[in-house]
């Protein structure tokens, strides 16, 4: 390979570039599926903080909320099941320079990516990590996932489950995440308010997004849902208070808080890794040519 | 060839790697080849522990057969040790320490009492300088200059604080000076020979091979006996600006390293067995989105957890299948540090040009091996292209456009105009999916099957491009020794051995064991006439990949699967049963 003509990937100037649109491809989502919302919303955040279609990679796991890469025009990464977070991690830290939205389900998540989402929250990784969460596994015909209600009968557990769900909100409080929000899919203005925060949010921005399943999860409906929800913002929260997010993050039932729990500064792991202050690794030298004396310690 | 090798023993938690390395430095120092051999168990205190250098004025590719001098820094040393110890050797011991009468000693040995701990207790009450008085000692046996292991010892603790070094240096003095009063060295020691030789391990090569050819990114999760490739690379992680990330499991460092890789970054990761069969899924994905990456599986004694600190060739079967449905990939499979360097930069280069994982098989006894090197068989000169190639061209850019080759223009998040997805679902030329809404229709049943045919064709090219069979040794050799990977050193070394008997063997070795090109074989077995397959594990993995690719027949094999290195006299043996 020669040296070409083509641009690297670095700070190309932002104007008059395409911002983030739909794609050709039309979502395979089931009419009325609460994802329609999600897509929708990231969409608007990325336009209305105007990035470049082609400085933004979506990375995506397996699931019906994962397919949502396809649907819009930046650059995408649709992986495996529940390795969605250490593939946007591997992109950032390749890349830096890049906006990186990492999507996905509650299953993949939560269940197979527990431990990814766990670890990237407290590295606080500078990544928006946006879950369509409808508390059952759709893209497999509606089984249980580890945010179903105590309860409730899906194909998997027919006498329903037996298992206390997991909750993303406290989960990210504990692990360190440095922006934790909740929102709801149908209420697509203000879960645009909480994406674009997340992405501007410098750190790990994690945004739960009830996304409801109209065919599998007769229980959490978009009117289960509209019902209960109430926004934090307008309930006198202060999201800079740890203990303040701990005790919303315990609400449920009746009242259902959504919008920012909790956000923090703190230094992100690209800021703290050294090698990268010298500008996104895609752009920095590579090799060893002219290193011999790098030899000498092995004499 | 003139050899000698001295093998140091003791408790874990002795020091016995630090001494060991001290005397394996002073030999390479000397400019003479040595073969390394650490030998450990899984355990941070107690249990035995020994490191063997087999230095020579040849070259040695493998621990041996036995030792010259052996210093046992406990009476267990002397039992499990004494004899592997050929006539002509010392023991050196501290009979403060424990005592050895006659009949410990084998016949043609010698015993040399050194007083280590009386030595150490002049300069300090910290037991462990003992080993200095043992090691000057050992030095002057062995045939190394005090001012050559002094020059190691300054290096090794220099950067200690206080009197460490002058206690090192005194003490090294007091044991040096003693066995010359006692003793004499070995008939066999070896003198000085010309300019230093490089003293690496295999992942040692490994890491700097990856950072020769560019790569900026590695995660990985510790696992014997990988992690020393993530020890080095961490260790120079900011002087070489290369990101070392240890991820919280093999399924995140695989994905972290493709997703550094999608971005534009020449990446890798490392792992052992049981790692490795956590990556495999994530190795499919890779292969599916054709996204570029190095894993280096350096293998250990299986099943499960196994022998974590001992050696096989067992992982064959799993590099070959690993990972659900076909992708291409090919594997390599260095014998040593020289050639784990030029692997590793060939590696990178197949990946990037194949778009596709390449496997780098390494074991135990490659990757934690120390064995010499020429700074001549090492060139950081390793040219580095640029990625980005791909120009913008309207909105007709296709990120898995079918080629001849099979390679398809491959483009950056960040580039305008190139915008693309990559999926692990089955995808068209776009990248868009074909599993969902398309699947089973006539028209996509087609595209699935041209797009399955474009990635398989780059194994024809994985396979051109890949390093092909290597004769050593006579052509009209009546006996040809099949290999691969770290067992082809021992094999060289019984080669050697068996010439000295006047018995005339070759080898045939496979510095890339997968892709096999099946002309290529049939071509190199038609000028064998008998076959020796030595492999460490214990179905011939190998050899079955033969017979599978080649129809190759190997009747005759040498399998091992104890957890130990072949040892040349075990092959020699062998092969004088085959050819009689």
């Amino acid at each position: 390979m020669a040296d070409s003509t083509a641009t690297p990937p670095t700070s190309a100037p932002l104007t008059q570039l395409p911002i983030v649109g739909k794609s050709e491809i039309r979502p395979t989502w089931c009419p009325g599926c609460g994802d329609f919302g999600v897509v929708a919303a990231v969409e608007s955040s990325l336009k209305r903080l105007k990035i470049p279609s082609h400085n933004v990679v979506i990375v995506s796991g397996i699931g019906c909320s994962s397919n949502l890469p396809h649907f819009l025009s930046s650059y995408g990464f649709h992986g495996i099941h529940g390795r969605a977070i250490p593939l946007a991690e591997g992109i950032r830290w390749g890349n830096h320079g890049l906006t990186v939205i990492a999507t996905g389900g509650d299953g993949d998540g939560f269940g197979i990516g527990a431990g990814h989402f766990i670890h990237a929250m407290r590295r606080n990784v500078d990544l928006t990590y946006v879950t369509m969460d409808n508390q059952v596994y759709g893209l497999t015909t509606g089984q249980a996932s580890p945010t179903s209600t105590m309860g409730q009968k899906t194909k998997s557990t027919p006498t329903g489950v037996i298992e206390n769900p997991l909750d993303p909100i406290s989960l990210a409080l504990a692990s360190g995440a440095t922006y934790v929000a909740r929102g709801f899919s149908g209420d697509v203005k203000h879960l645009t308010d909480l994406v674009a925060n997340g992405i501007a949010h410098k750190g790990f921005a994690f945004v739960d997004v009830f996304s409801p399943c109209v065919t599998y999860n007769k229980i959490n409906t978009f009117d289960f849902f509209r019902q209960r929800v109430y926004k934090l913002e307008s309930a006198g929260h202060n999201p800079n208070d740890i203990v303040a997010a701990w005790q919303r993050s315990l609400e449920w039932g009746d009242k259902i808080p959504i919008g920012l729990f909790y956000s923090v500064d703190r230094p992100s792991y690209e800021d703290l890794e050294e090698v990268l202050s010298a500008g996104p690794l895609v752009s920095q030298p590579a090799g060893l040519k002219g290193r011999d004396s790098l030899l000498d310690e092995f004499v | 060839m003139t050899e000698i090798t001295v093998r140091i023993g003791g408790q874990a938690g002795d020091g016995i790697a630090s001494i060991g390395e001290a005397v394996a430095r002073s030999f390479s120092r000397m400019g003479l080849h040595l073969f390394g051999l650490n030998a450990y168990q899984s355990v941070i205190r107690g249990g035995h522990v020994w490191f063997q250098a087999r230095a020579s004025d040849g070259r040695p590719y493998s621990p041996g057969d036995g030792s010259d001098i052996l210093y046992a820094l406990d009476r267990a040393t002397v039992d499990i040790h004494s004899a592997g110890i050929r006539p002509g050797g010392t023991i050196v011991f501290d009979p403060e320490k424990f005592p050895l009468t006659a009949s410990d000693v084998p016949a043609g040995v010698r015993a040399l009492p050194v007083p280590t701990l009386e030595i150490a207790r002049k300069y300090t009450s910290q037991s462990i300088l003992q080993n200095a008085g043992g090691i000057g000692a050992t030095a002057f046996l062995a045939g190394i200059p005090l001012d050559m292991l002094h020059g190691v010892l300054t290096d090794a603790y220099g950067r200690k604080a206080g009197d460490v070094v002058d206690w090192n240096l005194g003490a090294s003095a007091d044991g040096y000076t003693f066995a010359e009063k006692q003793s004499s060295p070995h008939a066999h020691a070896l003198s000085k020979r010309g300019s230093p030789k490089l003293l690496m391990t295999g992942n040692q090569a490994i890491a700097l091979g990856a950072a020769a050819a560019g790569c900026k990114f590695l995660a990985q999760y510790p696992m014997t006996p990988a992690s020393t490739v993530m020890h080095w690379m961490a260790a120079h992680s900011h002087s070489l600006g290369i990101v070392v990330k240890q991820a919280e499991d093999e399924l995140a460092a695989i994905h972290m390293a493709i997703g550094a890789s999608f971005a534009g970054v020449r990446s890798m990761t490392a792992t052992s067995g049981g790692g490795f069969a956590l990556m495999t899924e994530g190795l499919g994905m890779a292969g599916m989105t054709e996204t570029p990456l190095v894993v280096v599986e350096a293998q250990r004694a299986g099943p499960s957890t196994g022998l974590p600190t001992k050696t096989e060739q067992g992982d064959l079967n799993l590099m070959l299948g690993a990972g659900q449905g076909e992708f291409p990939r090919a594997i390599l499979a260095p014998s040593n540090p020289a050639e784990a360097y030029r692997a590793t930069v060939t590696a990178f280069d197949l990946a990037e040009r194949w778009q596709t994982p390449i496997l780098l098989a390494s074991d135990f006894h490659l990757s934690e091996s120390l064995m010499t090197v020429d700074r001549d068989e090492i060139d950081l000169n390793v040219p580095v292209p640029s990625l980005f190639t791909v120009v913008p061209n309207g909105h007709d850019y296709r990120r898995f456009q079918y080629t001849e080759s099979g390679v398809s223009p491959r483009a950056f998040p960040g580039q305008p105009g190139l915008n693309f997805i990559a999926g692990s679902d089955e995808h068209d030329e776009r990248g868009h999916l074909v599993s969902d809404i398309h699947a089973g229709i006539p028209l996509w049943i087609s595209e699935r099957r041209r797009m399955m045919e474009k990635r398989m064709k780059k194994l024809h090219g994985l396979a051109k491009d890949s390093p092909g069979p290597v004769f050593e040794g006579p052509a009209d050799a009546p006996l040809t020794f099949v290999a691969w990977g770290s067992t082809v050193g021992a094999v060289r070394d019984a080669v050697a051995l068996l010439r000295e008997k006047g018995k005339s063997t070759n080898l045939l070795h496979f510095p890339t064991v997968y892709p096999l090109d099946p002309e290529v074989i049939r071509a190199a077995f038609s000028r064998t006439r008998q076959t020796l397959l030595v492999e460490a594990n214990y179905s011939g993995q190998f050899g079955h990949l033969l017979r599978g690719e080649a129809g190759i027949e190997l009747p005759d094999r040498l399998l091992k699967y104890d957890g130990e290195p072949f040892f040349p006299h075990e092959i020699v043996a062998r092969a004088l049963e085959v050819v009689i």
